[in-house]
C-alpha cells in the first residue's frame, strides 16, 4: 500500500499557501516551468550580503503538490545561508527520490519530511521538486528553470 | 437501452482483468492508447514464435510467409480505409511520422515561399509542429482557424482564410481533447474548389466511425495502429496514388530502391518507395488482427454504444458539483474533457488512479486549445466500446471523494 500522498498539511498549504506574493526589491528571481504538466511559478528572495536569506516568497500556478511543496519551502528557507539553502535542496532532493529515510538518517528537513511517500507517485515527484529547482536556479543567477 | 453485449466484448481484452491499488482497473484513457484484445496479442506472438523472418529479402519459406502475411495486412488496411488500391497503404510508425513524412516530402517539394496551409486551434501538436518546421525551411506561411467557445472550428473563418495561396490543409477530423467531430467532408471540398490538398488526421476518428477515403475523397489520411487495439509502432499514411507517385522518397535506405550504384540509385515503386528499412512487421501482423476485430464487433453497434455512454457520462459529471466540461460540441466523440473547481487535473489524476481509475490529465498534446479555455490542464475521461456506465458511476465516485479531500 501506498504512502498517502494528500496529507492534512500538503492540503493545508495548498488551500493557504505561505508567503504567496511578488517580492519587491528581490536580489534573486528565477521562474520554474513544467511544460509537462503546466506547472508554472517564479521564486523570489533577498540574499543579504552576508549570504543569509532575508526574505523568500512565491508566485504561480500549479497542482496541490507543487504549490504546498513551493510554500513549505519559503517556509523553511527564510532565515538560512545560502550554503544552508543548498544542502537542504540536496536532502529533499533525495528525499523525494526515496533515497533518502528521515525516520532513520540524520537530516534538516523537519517538516518537509512530509513528502518522504511521494516517491512511490514517480510522476509526481517532478511537482514537489520544481520550486526547490528554481530556488537553486535563482541563487546560481539562472532565470529560466524548466523540468520534465 | 442498447442490446449492446459489452461482457462478451470485455472478454477479449485481457488487460481489463487486472487490477490497479487492489481495485479493479477501470481503463479511461483510450483516447492516450486502447486495450489490446487477445486476437492482436496472439497474432504478434505466432510470427514472434513459429515465424520469425524479414519482408520482401529472403527466399526461404519463413521469409516468403511473412512477406505474405505482411501483404496481407496491407489488403486489409486498403478494404478498411476503402482505398483504391494498395499501393496507396504506406506502412509508417505511426500518425506522427505520417505527417512528418507528408511535411518533409510532398511539402518540401511542391511548396514554395508564400505558400499558405491551413491547420485548425485544435490540432494535437503532431499537426503543428511538422508544419511549422516546414515553414521554417520554404518560407510557407501557417494559417490557423479559430475554434468557438464549445470547441468547434469556425467554418466561415475556415473558408475566409481558404484561397489560392492554400496549397495544403490539414485537420483533425476529431478532437484528441475537445471530442469534436469535426464535418471533415465539407472541408475537403471547400479546400478542393481552391486547389488545395486536404490531409485528414484520423487517430481519433478510426475507433469513431468506419472511414471511407472514396467517400470523403481526402487526399491524404494518417492514424495510428494502437489507438485502434492495434499495436504501438504502426501507423498508416493513405495517399492518392498520383499524389504519392509525384512525392519524393521520404528516408533513404533498404527497401526503397530499385537499385544502387555510387552513381545513380533508382527508387522502387509504391507503397515500398516510403517504406525504407525493416518494417515493424510483428506490429503490421497484429494492426491487421485489430482491424479485423472491429469489423467482427460491427461499426453502428459500436457508434451507438459509445454515444450513449457520451450522453450518460456527460450527465453523470454535470451532476456533479464545481465540475466543468471543456468541449460541448454538437457533434462529439465519447472523450469527456473536465476540470473541477479549486482542484488541479493533476491532483485529480492522482486520487482517481487510487481507486483504479485511468483517466489522463494534462494538456493533451494541444497546448493551444488549453491557452483558448485559459486552463493549465484538463482531466479527460475517453471511453472505449468495453467501457460500461458502472466504470462511469467509479469514475464518478471517485471525483466526489476527490473533491471531499480538497474541501475538507
Amino acid at each position: 500500500m501506498r504512502e498517502e500522498l494528500y496529507q492534512q498539511t500538503i492540503l493545508e498549504h495548498n488551500r493557504s499557501p505561505r508567503n504567496f506574493k511578488k517580492l519587491e526589491g528581490a536580489t534573486h528571481v528565477a521562474e520554474g516551468y513544467n511544460p509537462l504538466c503546466g506547472d508554472h511559478l517564479w521564486i523570489y528572495m533577498k540574499v543579504n550580503p552576508s549570504n543569509v536569506i532575508e526574505e523568500v516568497a512565491f508566485e504561480g500556478t500549479g497542482c496541490a503538490i507543487s504549490k504546498a511543496s513551493a510554500s513549505m519551502m519559503t517556509s523553511s528557507l527564510k532565515g538560512k545561508t545560502v550554503l544552508e539553502a543548498k544542502a537542504l535542496f540536496g536532502e529533499f532532493h533525495e528525499l523525494v527520490l526515496g533515497n533518502l529515510k528521515p525516520d532513520t538518517q540524520p537530516n534538516h528537513l523537519e517538516k518537509l519530511a512530509v513528502f518522504s511517500g511521494i516517491w512511490q507517485y514517480p510522476s509526481r515527484v517532478k511537482c514537489a521538486i520544481l520550486s526547490w529547482h528554481t530556488m537553486n536556479g535563482a541563487l546560481d543567477q539562472k532565470k529560466s528553470i524548466s523540468t520534465e | 437501452m442498447s442490446t449492446f453485449n459489452v461482457q462478451q466484448y470485455r472478454a477479449d481484452f485481457p488487460n481489463l482483468r487486472i487490477s490497479v491499488h487492489a481495485k479493479p482497473l477501470v481503463y479511461l484513457d483510450n483516447a492516450a492508447t486502447t486495450l489490446k484484445p487477445r486476437c492482436v496479442i496472439d497474432a504478434m506472438n505466432a510470427y514472434y514464435v513459429t515465424g520469425v523472418a524479414n519482408v520482401h529479402r529472403g527466399v526461404h519459406f519463413l521469409s516468403e510467409q511473412a512477406t505474405a502475411a505482411f501483404e496481407y495486412s496491407r489488403q486489409v488496411v486498403r478494404q478498411f480505409l476503402h482505398a483504391k488500391k494498395v499501393d496507396e497503404i504506406i506502412f509508417t510508425k505511426g500518425a506522427t511520422e505520417a505527417l512528418n513524412l507528408l511535411a518533409q516530402s510532398y511539402g518540401r517539394h511542391f511548396l514554395k515561399k508564400g505558400d499558405e496551409i491551413i491547420i485548425s486551434y485544435m490540432e494535437h501538436h503532431s499537426n503543428i509542429v511538422p508544419w511549422q518546421m516546414l515553414c521554417e525551411q520554404v518560407g510557407c506561411v501557417l494559417k490557423v482557424i479559430p475554434i468557438n467557445e464549445k470547441g468547434e472550428i469556425i467554418q466561415e473563418e475556415y473558408l475566409k482564410l481558404l484561397s489560392d495561396k492554400t496549397k495544403i490543409v490539414s485537420i483533425v477530423w476529431v478532437s484528441n481533447s475537445l471530442g469534436t467531430v469535426n464535418p471533415i467532408k465539407s472541408m475537403i471540398e471547400a479546400a478542393h474548389q481552391q486547389g488545395a490538398v486536404f490531409i485528414v488526421d484520423a487517430s481519433q476518428a478510426v475507433t469513431h466511425d468506419a472511414i471511407d477515403v472514396q467517400d470523403l475523397n481526402c487526399d491524404f489520411l494518417v492514424f495510428s495502429g494502437h489507438k485502434i487495439y492495434g499495436p504501438t509502432g504502426v501507423g498508416v499514411l493513405y495517399g492518392k496514388e498520383a499524389l504519392l507517385e509525384a512525392m519524393p522518397p521520404y528516408q533513404g535506405g533498404g527497401d526503397m530502391i530499385k537499385s544502387v550504384t555510387f552513381a545513380k540509385t533508382t527508387y522502387n515503386v509504391l507503397p515500398y518507395k516510403f517504406e525504407a528499412g525493416t518494417p515493424p512487421i510483428a506490429e503490421v501482423i497484429g494492426l491487421r488482427s485489430a482491424l479485423e476485430y472491429t469489423q467482427t464487433v460491427g461499426w453502428e453497434d459500436m457508434k451507438a454504444y459509445k454515444q450513449e455512454l457520451l450522453e450518460y457520462g456527460t450527465q453523470k459529471l454535470l451532476s456533479i458539483k464545481g465540475i466543468h466540461i471543456i468541449g460541448t460540441a454538437k457533434h462529439k466523440t465519447s472523450i469527456l474533457s473536465f476540470v473541477v473547481d479549486g482542484i488541479h487535473p493533476h491532483d485529480l489524476g492522482t486520487l482517481v488512479d487510487q481507486e483504479g481509475v485511468a483517466i489522463r490529465t494534462g494538456h493533451h498534446c494541444t497546448q493551444p486549445v488549453m491557452e483558448f479555455f485559459k486552463i493549465p490542464a484538463t482531466a479527460r475521461a475517453s471511453l472505449a466500446f468495453y467501457n460500461t456506465k458502472e466504470e462511469i458511476d467509479i469514475l464518478a465516485s471517485a471525483l466526489i471523494k476527490a473533491r471531499d479531500i480538497f474541501q475538507k
